[in-house]
């Protein structure tokens, strides 16, 4: 096989990559100013949180679930990051150990209502729909109500420039970025929870019988959804200088939008987590451009619904065919 | 009636039909036999308009039959039966009957369902098929033997000229089969002609005026079913002579007690108590819905337990989980393999691995060792002898029903178990595949394990098994040593009391 086969032949399994690409070149020559570097420094920073987001999110829908509750997450984990870290009310400012006490703080809240959801979806056997939606609801009220629906200022020095601190020529949330994007790809391909992920969303019966451990799977992927929302809470209350009880609410949207334009079904067992990264570019491409040409963030939204169900649509065809093939 | 001439069909480079020349006549029931793979399916599929012949012609009732879609080959007249129902179990029967095409009330633009004519005309169709149950009837609330006839009422309503049988008689009991049967017996004097495929040789010869055999996707012979001896039917479709049948185990069970049940309820109303020793094949008879499944999915941890004490190799089971069963080398061969067996888009190599995963994960670092369980499930599908084109690629949803099961045969023997509970194995499988498994089974058996199976073929259970008990109403009414079998007396007991 030559090379140009071998990309043909990846470009047939992995359509979503060349959407991309393509979307990207077509912008680049139609929109002046896409290609400039200062709007791709904008694209990786609006791109890294939604990656991580919508990686952990993959990791929900693969088990044939969902997680809404990841935007009331990411205001928990700020608000709390923001008690912990502020020097207005951090409760533990001036020690020295206050940055990693309030990322440990954060992260904290993502296990914690990771767990909740995944013990109610997983030994209650509640619909994983209504548990996060309640969750949502729950825990963004949460956040309004402890805060009175201030935000929180003053953050440490440090945790606010983290974001444009480069290593090796690259800022921070890069590192960030690869870093949880390598671990979940290993996890989700290399491990035994990974191959347990994708057998209880093919058949959970079949799973069952087969000796697999049905909650601790479940359990496991809503930790990890909890988890990277903590994490893309951290870059984004770095980046806003505040812990802001109100952070991410219109995320959800990008978020499952991301995951499934990447391909992966919401019927569970199949999708890739590469398919979400492309998802997820393609998502801050369309957001950005769409705002470089002047577009108001009403029409950005009817635009960005419409390219889902579109997406969606194709892959509902794309299966179909398939099983008559 | 119907001709094939010349039907030929390949999926890419791969041949499945060759050159498949054949007749049925009016009034005719023609029997259609041939191992898994054989290409009876694709042949079926082209009548209902799935896939189209890449060679060849069809005529149908006199004219060029090209069908593109189901509903024009239903619209010409053939009808499906198929071994899985199409019924909505939630709905009543006539309301399944006449799902596609409601009768109508006249005025509010026809949209209100005339209930009274469409349980006359209800009637009418049970009626024909010998079905006497109100047509207001649940489907759930049906044995499968009567969900059977309420789709043959559904096949007769659209007045067919040809009705296709597809392994119909698997999912029923041996008097639910009789009366299938005989149904279909009358069907024939209505001069509607019939293609009858199964498994059961005995049933295709009662019926049947011609059998053709396939294999390997071509036409093998074709000939009056009075002239066509079973012995010759096997060897046309295995290709070669089965002297024995059921292979013979060069060992004896042990004395030593692998698994020792006391007062096992599953049903809330029995308690059940039996042993099963090692190197032992113990077979359980009963009538479906005796409650013999039932009792091996609550042992096994799928279902409900009411109570009982299990032990496995002298020592006390607490926790009854698929999980802990696995790990103590215990599993658990589902009856249901669409619904609970395999993973159906998923390939091969991923669906044998499932059970055994947890064995590869390597000491360093936790990550599986892809390199050990791609070569080990190679040589699994090699010795349960699978037939399949790439492991990695092929989803397990394209093999035959035999092949599938070989793959979960295959899934077991990757956690190398000392007990199988094996439900109706070879339901559903050809002649070639069953004597496979019946030799591997012997060889597990051989090499020290035990086997419980679970199966309604009594002729399967009697050259297997060293003991037989039969439940009869989910209780163990009887059981047989190998030297006291007794087909009679063994099916006296399955089916006592269920008459009174």
């Amino acid at each position: 096989m030559t090379i140009v086969d071998n990309i043909r032949t990846y470009l047939v399994k992995n359509p979503i990559v060349g959407v991309c690409l393509l979307y990207y070149l077509l912008m680049a020559l139609m929109v002046p100013g896409f290609f400039s570097a200062n709007n791709s420094w904008n694209l990786v920073y609006n791109f890294i949180p939604l990656l991580i987001l919508a990686v952990g999110q993959t990791f929900v829908i693969l088990t044939a679930g969902i997680d809404l509750s990841i935007t009331s997450i990411i205001a928990v984990s700020s608000v709390v990051g923001g008690y912990l870290m502020s020097s207005d009310v951090g409760l533990v400012d001036g020690s020295k150990w206050s940055m990693l006490l309030g990322i440990g703080g954060m992260l904290s809240v993502g296990v914690i209502i990771g767990l909740i959801n995944g013990i109610s979806v997983a030994k209650l056997k509640m619909p994983a729909f209504m548990v996060t939606l309640t969750s949502l609801m729950f825990f963004s009220g949460f956040a309004i109500w402890i805060t009175q629906s201030q935000n929180i200022y003053n953050l440490p020095a440090l945790l606010v420039d983290a974001p444009y601190h480069s290593f090796l020529g690259l800022p921070l949330p890069v590192y960030l970025a690869v870093l949880v994007f390598t671990s979940c790809y290993l996890l989700l391909n290399k491990t035994l929870l990974g191959e347990w992920v994708y057998a209880v969303g093919t058949n959970i019966k079949t799973s069952w019988i087969s000796g697999i451990n049905i909650p601790l799977t479940l359990v496991s992927v809503y930790v990890i959804s909890g988890v990277c929302a903590s994490l893309a809470s951290l870059i984004y209350t770095a980046r806003l200088e505040t812990g802001s009880p109100v952070m991410g609410q219109n995320v959800l949207l990008d978020v499952i939008g991301a995951v499934i334009i990447g391909g992966t079904s919401l019927f569970g067992g199949r999708g890739k987590l590469q398919w979400t990264a492309a998802g997820a570019l393609l998502m801050t491409m369309l957001d950005n451009s769409l705002n470089l040409v002047g577009m108001s963030f009403f029409l950005i939204m009817m635009v960005k619904g419409a390219i889902i169900l579109l997406t969606a649509l194709y892959n509902q065809l794309g299966s179909k065919s398939l099983t008559h093939a | 009636m119907l001709k094939l001439h010349h039907i030929g069909k390949s999926f890419g480079p791969v041949e499945v039909l060759k050159d498949i020349t054949l007749e049925v006549k009016t009034g005719e029931t023609l029997g259609l036999v041939g191992e898994n793979g054989a290409g009876k399916s694709t042949m079926m599929n082209i009548l209902g308009g799935i896939f189209a012949p890449t060679t060849g012609k069809i005529e149908f009732n006199g004219q060029a039959f090209e069908p593109v879609e189901v509903s024009e080959s239903q619209q010409s007249g053939i009808a499906f039966i198929h071994q899985e129902l199409n019924l909505f179990p939630n709905l009543s029967i006539k309301e399944n009957l006449f799902i596609s095409a409601f009768p109508k009330k006249q005025g509010f633009f026809n949209t209100i369902i005339d209930q009274k004519s469409l349980s006359s005309q209800a009637s009418a169709l049970l009626a024909e098929v010998g079905l006497s149950v109100s047509p207001s009837t649940l489907i759930g609330k049906l044995t499968n033997g009567q969900q059977q006839l309420v789709e043959i009422a559904k096949a007769l309503n659209g007045r067919p000229k040809l009705i296709i049988f597809d392994e119909p008689t698997t999912a029923l009991s041996q008097q639910e089969t009789d009366r299938l049967l005989q149904l279909i017996n009358s069907l024939k004097e209505k001069h509607i002609s019939m293609i009858f495929i199964s498994h059961n040789l005995d049933e295709v010869k009662s019926i049947a005026d011609h059998i053709a055999v396939i294999r390997d996707g071509a036409l093998i012979r074709m000939q009056e079913a009075e002239i066509y001896s079973k012995k010759e039917i096997i060897r046309d479709m295995v290709g070669r002579d089965l002297d024995q049948f059921f292979p013979i185990r060069s060992t004896h069970p042990t004395e030593s007690v692998s698994l020792e049940i006391q007062d096992l309820n599953a049903d809330g109303k029995n308690d059940l108590s039996f042993s099963i020793r090692e190197k032992e094949v113990l077979g359980l008879y009963g009538l479906v819905g005796a409650g013999r499944s039932e009792m091996a999915r609550g042992l096994y941890g799928m279902e409900k337990l009411y109570g009982g004490q299990v032990r496995w190799k002298g020592a006390q089971m607490h926790k009854l989980t698929p999980q802990n069963w696995i790990r103590h080398g215990v599993v658990y061969l589902t009856e249901d393999r669409r619904e609970e067996g395999i993973l159906a888009f998923k390939s091969i190599r991923k669906n044998v691995q499932l059970a055994a995963l947890p064995r590869f994960i390597q000491r360093f670092g936790g990550w599986l060792d892809y390199r050990s369980i791609k070569r080990e499930v190679s040589s699994k599908v090699k010795a349960t002898r699978v037939k399949y084109q790439d492991l990695e690629i092929q989803p397990v949803s394209e093999l035959s029903g035999g092949n599938q099961q070989k793959v979960l045969l295959s899934r077991w023997l990757m956690t190398n178990p000392s007990l199988l509970i094996l439900d109706e194995p070879t339901k559903g499988i050809d002649i070639g595949a069953r004597e496979e498994i019946y030799q591997l089974i012997n060889q597990l058996v051989e090499q020290g394990s035990c086997v419980l199976l679970i199966s309604s073929e009594i002729e399967e259970l009697l050259g297997m098994c060293d003991r037989i008990m039969v439940m009869n109403q989910g209780a163990l009414t009887a059981e047989f040593n190998r030297s006291e079998f007794d087909q009679s007396a063994i099916l006296k007991h399955a089916l006592k009391a269920a008459h009174d």
